[in-house]
Parts: structure tokens; C-alpha cells; sequence
């Protein structure tokens, strides 16, 4: 058929619907946050729009919308207006390889096939890594662009804290890809299929892993770079209307690829919780993952499945927010550079002992 | 190469996305610029000081270390996918790979590069 709406048109259309359905996801994400954490400090949280309060987020959006777009008279407007649009770019484009279902759930649309994820590159989880890291040239420009003194300390802080855990991000991932021999997030899963969940072969990986994303999306406990009582907003201080709502989006967009990501490289991807009854009823996988009902079944109980998970994990962040208090500048860089660097090293290191000694007694 | 076109279009959506909301939300939005509401937020105090100063040399420091461990991480990945062929000859490789690293590690710590307080 026609090579490029096979491979451009239909792609871009499935971009579109997976960017509707992931800002769809941060709307209710940030509804989920306000009421999660108004829960936990014993209050009711918003539940004045629509029932329950369900129609807050619009509200929100639409405020941002019709409210006035400010610019600082001293601001670099070039880099002001693109600071936003790089950190969204960042994030965005970060969701073109995580799989919400195996290749075996393709479905036909049109006589098109839609896969369950955008791209199967054999290099995935370097691509995640080195497009997500893009996003701190938004943050640390935008500081700067603003012209004003909180905003070019927020993003300083900023662009010091998420490069310095940068490198223990990377590193807790060596482990997985030392397990399965692959760096395709697709067949990550597949390799959790057949054998079981990384998480139980590489578990200091997976908390290292995670407290490094909570901090390299600048969540509390590790929000400083807009420490309100410090900081005011940190580094968009000056930013107001729809560039600060990106701001925003790109924020909670990256919590969502860094708990897809660790769905997707510990917990199994779109495999289903059996709880480890698995082996005691062998027909439980293959019950709760839709292989019963051909590929359209098997799409929607993966993309379930993922869902679920990431929304777990994201309640993780939630719970640790309005568990922690902030850390102090000094001690964060201390736990990145002293503990979560050494720590994730010695790790590599004693999972290539580990792989060693089982093809060893293997063999 | 075909597989990577669908990235492609990801990061076009990721520009055209804000571009798009953005532009949309100057046509709707009041736009009356003028006044205070150009001057830098400093909590009510006039602004007396230019913005661009000098910063912490520690930004720096922090930036240089970054760059060596980064390279670092991004020698492991091969590294990492091949890590069952390699065998031994690879731990072995590897822990000495390390090693150099956390010599200079070391000495950035006693140099107090990265003492903050």
C-alpha cells in the first residue's frame, strides 16, 4: 500500500489520539492529586464543579485559558515563549516507544495495522532517556529568559538537580538491560513474559530508579527548584496563562513517563497481576490478558493492565508528597552524588557477579 | 529506518501541541500589557540590581561532573546489551572501567567539589 500513509499518516493519527488520551490523563491526574492528598490531611479537596468535583479540571483549563498571557518588559522574548514548548516537546515525544500491549494485540484499523505502541526501536530506553533530558534546557532557559531574580535561581537549581540525577536514572536501568540482553522496552516485557517480573531479579534498581524520576521531575521531596516558601514558583515565576499550563503539562506528563517506564521495565508492561498464581492455575495469564478474544480484546485488557499500573505508581508519587517533608539543597545533592551514584555502580557490578554465577551453575 | 518516522511524527505533535494552544489562547485571552505588569516579580520590592550576575561556580563544577558520568552511563549501555556474550572478560573490563572512575570520584570528593554548605 501506500508507503507513506503507512508509515507517516497512520502514525501521526495514533500520535494524536495517544497525546489526546494522555492530556486527558493529566487533567484527571491533577484532580487525582488535589483530592488524594486532600484525603490524607483529612479534607474533602474540590467538590464544588460538577458532581464530586469532577468538572474541576475543565474549569482549570478554561481559567488558563481566558487569563492574561504576560511578558516581562526585560524578557528574552525568543526564548521565553520557546522555553515552554521544549519542555512539552520533552515529554511528549518520550511516549513514541512505551508499549501498552505486545505485538500479538495489533489490530487492523481500515487495513492499516495498529500496533499497541508507536515504535519498536531497538535502542528504546536510550531514546527515552535522551529525549526526557532535553526538557531541562526548557526549564533552565525559561529561568533564564525570564529576566528576574527567582526565576534565574529556581531553574539554576533546577538544571543542577535533574542533570545530577541524570546519571543514577541511567545507571539503575544497566541492571535490566545486563538481565535481558535487549534495550527494546517492547521486548523487555516479552523477556518478563517468559521468565518473570524484573522487579523480583533487580529490586534496589527499581527504588533507586524511582526516587531518581520523583527527583528528576522535581517532585517533592525533591521539588526545590520551586520551593514556595523560598523560591516563590522557582522557575516559572513569570509565566502566567497557557506558557505556564505547558509548564505545568510537561511536569505531569514526565511523572507519567517515568511510572510508564517503570511499569514497563519492572512490573511486567501489559501482563496482568496473577499474584503469583500463575503456576498454580495455568490458565489465569492467558484468562486476564485476553488471549481468549483475539487482538482487539487483548488490546484493550493491555492497555488495562498498563493503565492501572501507572496509575499505582503515580499514586506512589502522591503518597510520598504528602508523606516527606523538602529536603535541604545540600543534602539533596548528598543523596544524588554520594549515595544514588556509588550505590547504583556497586549494583552494576553485583548483578554481572550474579548473572555470572547462574550461567555458571547453568552450565 | 521507517521505524523511527513514527518518533518523528511524536515530536512534531510535541511542538505543534504548544504552539498551537498557545497561539489559540493570545487570540482569546484580554491582552493590555502596560504598567507595573511588565516589571520582574520581586514581591512588591523595586527591582534595584541587574539579574545577570555572576553565578556559584559550583553550577559549574556540577555540570563537568555530569558530563564524565553521563559518557560513563552511556558506555554501559552497549556494554550492558552485550553483557551475557561477554562473559567474564566483560566483568572484568567493566569493574576496571569503574574503578578509574571512582579513583577520579574520589578525588573530587576530597577536593570538596561537591560540598554544598
Amino acid at each position: 500500500m501506500y508507503p507513506v500513509l503507512q508509515y507517516f499518516v497512520v502514525p501521526f493519527i495514533h500520535g494524536v489520539v495517544l497525546t489526546l488520551v494522555l492530556l486527558l490523563c493529566v487533567a484527571y491526574l491533577t484532580f487525582m492529586e488535589r483530592k488524594v492528598i486532600a484525603f490524607m490531611q483529612v479534607r474533602i479537596g474540590p467538590n464544588r464543579v460538577g458532581p464530586r468535583g469532577l468538572l474541576q479540571p475543565i474549569a482549570d483549563v478554561v481559567k488558563l485559558l481566558i487569563k492574561e498571557d504576560l511578558t516581562p518588559d526585560a524578557a528574552n522574548r525568543v526564548i521565553f515563549y520557546i522555553a515552554p514548548v521544549i519542555a512539552t516537546l520533552s515529554t511528549i515525544a518520550a511516549f513514541a516507544v512505551i508499549p501498552y500491549g505486545g505485538p500479538e494485540a495489533t489490530v487492523s484499523i481500515f487495513g492499516f495495522p495498529i500496533r499497541p505502541y508507536l515504535a519498536d526501536v531497538n535502542v528504546g530506553i536510550l531514546y527515552v532517556i535522551s529525549i526526557s533530558s532535553i526538557g531541562v534546557f526548557g526549564i533552565v532557559l525559561g529561568g533564564w529568559a525570564s529576566n528576574s531574580k527567582y526565576p534565574l535561581l529556581g531553574g539554576l537549581r533546577s538544571a543542577a538537580q535533574m542533570i545530577s540525577y541524570e546519571v543514577p536514572f541511567g545507571l539503575a536501568i544497566i541492571g535490566v538491560l545486563m538481565v535481558t540482553g535487549t534495550a527494546s522496552l517492547v521486548e523487555i516485557v516479552q523477556w518478563q513474559q517468559q521468565h518473570t517480573w524484573l522487579f523480583w531479579l533487580q529490586p534496589f534498581a527499581v527504588v533507586l530508579f524511582f526516587i531518581a524520576g520523583v527527583a528528576e521531575n522535581n517532585r517533592a521531596p525533591f521539588d526545590l527548584p520551586e520551593a514556595e516558601s523560598e523560591l516563590v514558583a522557582g522557575f516559572h515565576t513569570e509565566y502566567s496563562g497557557f506558557k505556564f499550563a505547558f509548564f505545568f503539562l510537561a511536569e505531569y506528563i514526565a511523572m507519567i513517563v517515568v511510572s510508564a517506564l517503570v511499569v514497563t521495565l519492572f512490573f511486567g508492561g501489559w501482563l496482568p497481576v496473577t499474584f503469583g498464581l500463575g503456576h498454580l492455575f495455568p490458565k489465569l495469564p492467558a484468562l486476564l490478558s485476553g488471549a481468549w478474544g483475539g487482538p482487539w480484546v487483548m488490546l484493550l485488557f493491555g492497555m488495562g493492565w498498563v493503565f492501572i499500573k501507572v496509575f499505582f505508581m503515580l499514586y506512589l508519587y502522591l503518597w510520598i508528597r504528602a508523606t516527606f517533608p523538602r529536603y535541604r539543597y545540600d543534602q539533596l545533592m548528598n543523596i544524588g552524588w554520594k549515595f544514588m551514584i556509588p550505590a547504583s555502580l556497586a549494583w552494576i557490578v553485583l548483578t554481572g557477579a550474579g548473572i555470572l554465577a547462574v550461567q555458571a551453575i547453568r552450565s | 529506518m521507517e521505524q523511527y518516522l513514527p518518533i518523528l511524527g511524536m515530536v512534531l505533535i510535541g511542538i505543534g501541541l504548544p504552539v498551537v494552544a498557545i497561539v489559540f489562547a493570545r487570540l482569546l485571552a484580554p491582552h493590555r500589557p502596560g504598567g507595573m505588569k511588565g516589571d520582574p516579580y520581586e514581591c512588591g520590592i523595586e527591582s534595584t540590581t541587574s539579574v545577570r550576575e555572576r553565578l556559584s561556580v559550583r553550577y559549574y563544577l556540577i555540570a563537568v561532573l555530569f558530563v564524565v558520568f553521563d559518557v560513563e552511563t552511556i558506555f554501559l549501555f552497549p556494554w550492558a546489551v552485550q553483557y551475557q556474550v561477554l562473559g567474564l572478560f566483560g566483568l572484568v573490563e567493566m569493574v576496571i572501567f569503574i574503578a578509574i572512575l571512582l579513583l577520579a570520584y574520589f578525588y573530587v570528593i576530597k577536593k570538596g567539589a561537591l560540598k554544598w554548605a
